[in-house]
């Protein structure tokens, strides 16, 4: 039986024991003096959570466990005797033979692997039957023992109320869990990383060329500043020249001189480019605002210029980000106070003199604010650099020369070959602690700029 | 102080006076038209986007189609029609061996002096023959006129963006070609020849993989919300878990894919390219955009609604189960889907974790190895044949038209269910 099954199985044992546990209070509830403490399909909850959660958790962990416990099997049985010892040689025939029995591989490469087939499948079946055994067994054991407790005394609605909030804690737990996950990950793999390359190659050097074995006390072609300038050049600079003034100019004027009909059509259809994903953006950066900027750059009479240019993927990124700079620009305008703006025009200034001097000083800090925030996001953006900006590690400020970025870098050694023993692989999740470590940091920073401006005004 | 009471009064009439006054006024208008310039540039660059893609994408939708009368009594020896239905059907077409089939036919259908049918029509053309003799197994006991699919590179001449040698293998054919609905780009998957490529796989794999991102992303979400807003106390444990959200929100979202890669494949095995997989990374990137939606739809449902529960003897979990959660439920419903079209769109974390594989067949479960809409047009935009180029545009077309009408659902709940108190 599947893992599916299992799951329709206990949830369909579950709905019987709800109506078993309702009825069964329905019965108690006899006369005047035996009311319920609970209204009967609390009972039926109770009964159902103990007959379900069980079941659930083993299942979590039976499906944990069971790959290693199918292995272990499948070694101690003798005609696994003679499969070679060396632990990459072993590892690569059973992974092979566990994804033919499993019916994701259809023929076997090695001729071990194929003799071990059955004997996988055959481990594997009889575990799942165990699995599932004990499954229904959980699911009886843990009803029965809630149904016996029942009576009309019982607090049922407590017990189940309890139930609830470890679910409400569990649930907001996993945002925790996230999170250690991501820095477990990435720390776990960088510090690989760090074994094989030292980490003032990667923080110092200007050559990015990585190789697939790392020589220490030797430049392996692993220095990142090129990849770091790259990623300010395109999301930093390029793209905010373009999004902070269209962003913020459009902000000013929805909230201070569009007509309400016009803001009611304008806003949404700006929403719009926050909308659309990436990759189209990419695509069209690409296709069609890439070989636009070749064009402009042989007119402008630059020599040879090529066809991924930082300025192409730095100008569709700043588009992209134009709504969300005019969204946090809006919000931090609408909370100047009102008697600002009217003290400004009272006094004679023309709107946008009060725009100029007394609105956007005063929302300056949100909208520092705002741009960081964007600036984090921009430099996280994958797929508009990875298809217009190229590959090529470049340390230039020229817009019509092709960079890359991090995020590009962590795409193109990760698409390839996974080897979790090789420096090439290892890169990136450096590159992703970098990167997450720098957002992260913008994020925080931003988000005490805004939140001590919000409070300022409050 | 005398003084500064009998200060003379500005004379506005004075030519300085109104020289400057009307230097303001042009500031002011400079600076309007500034600000308007600057968001007509913005929605202009939106239009410009759409314009270039619905124009790129039409011809994707369209296909060249040309007519081949097949004389079925003559070329198979007389198959009956009634030996194409039942179980045997499929053995029965075999024995045909239509691309042969297929050749014979064409060469008499096309003019001499035109290169061979193999220049001529797809090489998949035979697999549309199999296709209408099995929904109409009529056709084989007379002469029929099947429409077949037109090779690649006739097929770009005859929408105008040819090269010149099958520009003028057009022109010979002229008359004969002509242009359909491209319903198979509608029910394949991936393929290498772009006349027979579809978007069906790669769109049923991102909805098995919303699916899974919607079963565990929303329950999680909800419950974490009203947790945070209705009974988590005010301790250090509450503002670790707030930072953690707030913060996974703006993870860039390579981060997740990278999260996933070590994981779910590595430390977990789960299986490669799957939607299982694709699904619980963007699981966890969509958990706090639903976490803080529905926190504010929670915030906004007055206190009063509370106390009244509380007043008429109800417990805190059944006034949040039975009154808060209804009310604030339109709110939480707007920010899923919004959050959901985000995870529709995502393309980086899915190539992490390996959904980048040329995928020819639609997923069947959700172990196995698929791909979404967003990543098949990465792969398309990588290939080197150029009719690829209006078939990514369609597929384009296809995931805005999804992300669109989803936005605009949300719109429509928001105006139609929300309470504003």
């Amino acid at each position: 039986m599947g893992l599916a099954g299992l799951f329709f199985l206990i949830i369909g044992l579950g709905l019987v024991a709800w109506f078993a546990g309702r009825a069964r209070a329905a019965a108690l509830a006899t006369d005047e003096k035996h009311s319920l403490n609970s209204l009967p399909s609390y009972h039926g909850w109770f009964v159902t959570l103990w007959a379900i959660v069980p079941a659930f958790l083993f299942i979590a962990v039976w499906s944990v466990v069971t790959p290693a416990i199918v292995t272990n099997d499948v070694l101690a049985q003798p005609a696994a005797a003679n499969l070679p010892t060396e632990p990459m040689l072993l590892g690569a025939i059973l992974s092979e033979a566990r994804a033919i029995a499993q019916g994701i591989q259809d023929t076997a490469f090695q001729p071990e692997a194929a003799a071990i087939v059955p004997l996988y499948a055959a481990a594997i079946a009889k575990f799942q039957w165990i699995g599932a055994a004990v499954t229904v067994l959980l699911i009886f054991a843990g009803a029965a023992f809630a149904y016996t407790r029942l009576s009309a005394q019982f607090r049922a609605r407590a017990k189940v109320e309890r139930g609830v909030m470890v679910a409400l804690l569990a649930a907001s737990l996993i945002a925790i869990l996230t999170t250690i996950g991501i820095v477990g990950s990435l720390l776990f793999e960088t510090i690989r990383f760090f074994d094989m390359v030292s980490p003032a190659e990667f923080l110092f050097s200007t050559n990015w060329n990585p190789q697939k074995t790392a020589v220490p006390g030797q430049d392996n072609g692993f220095g990142s500043v090129p990849l770091f300038w790259g990623t300010i050049f395109i999301g930093a600079i390029i793209a905010m020249i373009v999004a902070i003034p269209l962003g913020l100019m459009s902000a000013v004027y929805l909230t201070q001189y569009a007509s309400p009909k016009f803001r009611q059509v304008m806003k949404p259809t700006l929403e719009i480019l926050a909308g659309i994903p990436t990759v189209v953006y990419g695509y069209f950066a690409a296709l069609t605002v890439a070989p636009a900027v070749r064009d402009f750059a042989v007119m402008m009479g630059v020599s040879n210029p090529t066809s991924e240019s930082a300025l192409a993927a730095g100008l569709v990124m700043g588009v992209m980000i134009i709504p969300f700079i005019s969204s946090m620009a809006d919000d931090s305008i609408a909370a100047v106070p009102q008697a600002m703006r009217d003290g400004s025009l009272a006094m004679g200034a023309t709107k946008s003199e009060t725009i100029k001097q007394v609105l956007i000083p005063a929302a300056l800090p949100g909208v520092v604010g705002g741009v960081l925030l964007a600036v984090s996001r921009a430099i996280g953006e994958t797929m508009i650099v990875v298809m217009a900006a190229g590959f090529a590690a470049n340390m230039t400020a020229n817009p019509f020369a092709s960079v890359t970025t991090v995020t590009v870098q962590i795409v193109k050694l990760l698409t390839g070959d996974q080897e979790f023993d090789s420096p090439m692989t290892l890169a990136a999740f450096a590159l992703g602690m970098a990167l997450f470590i720098i957002t992260l940091l913008l994020n925080l920073v931003a988000l005490s700029v805004v939140k001590k401006y919000r409070e300022a005004y409050d | 102080m005398t003084d500064l009471i009998s200060k003379a009064p500005t004379d506005w009439t004075k030519p300085d006076m109104a020289r400057r006054i009307a230097k303001r006024y042009a500031a002011e208008r400079r600076f309007k038209y500034l600000g308007a310039f600057s968001i007509v540039l913005s929605a202009a660059f939106l239009a410009f986007l759409l314009i270039v893609m619905i124009g790129g994408g039409w011809n994707g939708f369209k296909r060249t189609v040309a007519p081949v009368e097949f004389d079925f009594p003559a070329l198979t020896g007389g198959i009956q029609a009634s030996s194409l239905t039942g179980e045997n059907a499929a053995a029965a077409i075999a024995s045909m061996d239509l691309p042969a089939l297929v050749e014979v036919a064409s060469s008499d259908a096309f003019p001499a002096g035109a290169p061979d049918a193999d220049a001529v029509l797809a090489s998949s053309a035979w697999t549309e023959v199999r296709t209408a003799l099995l929904d109409n197994p009529q056709l084989v006991a007379q002469k029929s006129v099947i429409n077949l699919p037109v090779a690649a590179a006739i097929d770009a001449a005859y929408k105008g963006k040819g090269t010149p040698e099958a520009e003028a293998l057009v022109a010979q054919l002229d008359g004969k070609l002509s242009s359909t609905f491209n319903w198979p780009f509608l029910s394949n998957s991936d393929a290498t020849d772009p006349v027979q490529v579809g978007i069906w796989g790669a769109l049923k794999g991102s909805l098995m993989t919303m699916f899974i991102t919607l079963m565990i992303a929303f329950p999680i979400g909800v419950l974490s919300a009203l947790y945070l807003e209705e009974y988590a106390p005010k301790n250090r444990w509450t503002d670790l878990i707030e930072v953690s959200i707030n913060n996974l929100a703006a993870v860039p979202s390579i981060i997740f894919g990278l999260l996933g890669l070590v994981v779910f494949l590595e430390w977990f095995a789960m299986p490669r390219s799957a939607a299982l997989v694709g699904g619980l990374t963007l699981a966890l990137m969509t958990m706090p955009v639903i976490v803080i939606a529905g926190r504010n739809a929670i915030k906004s449902v007055p206190p009063s609604i509370r106390e009244a529960a509380l007043g008429v003897g109800a417990s805190p979990v059944q006034v949040v189960f039975h009154h808060v959660l209804p009310l604030a439920l339109p709110g939480i419903m707007t920010g899923t889907i919004i959050g959901m079209a985000r995870a529709l769109g995502e393309t980086a974390p899915l190539l992490m974790i390996g959904m980048r594989a040329f995928i020819s067949e639609a997923p069947q479960g959700f172990s196995d190895a698929a791909t979404v809409l967003p990543v098949q047009i990465y792969l398309w935009s990588d290939e080197v044949n150029a009719s690829f180029v209006e078939k990514t545009n369609a597929a384009i077309i296809i995931l805005l038209i999804v992300l669109l009408s989803m936005n605009a659902l949300a719109i429509y709940l928001r105006n139609r269910f929300e309470t504003r108190w």
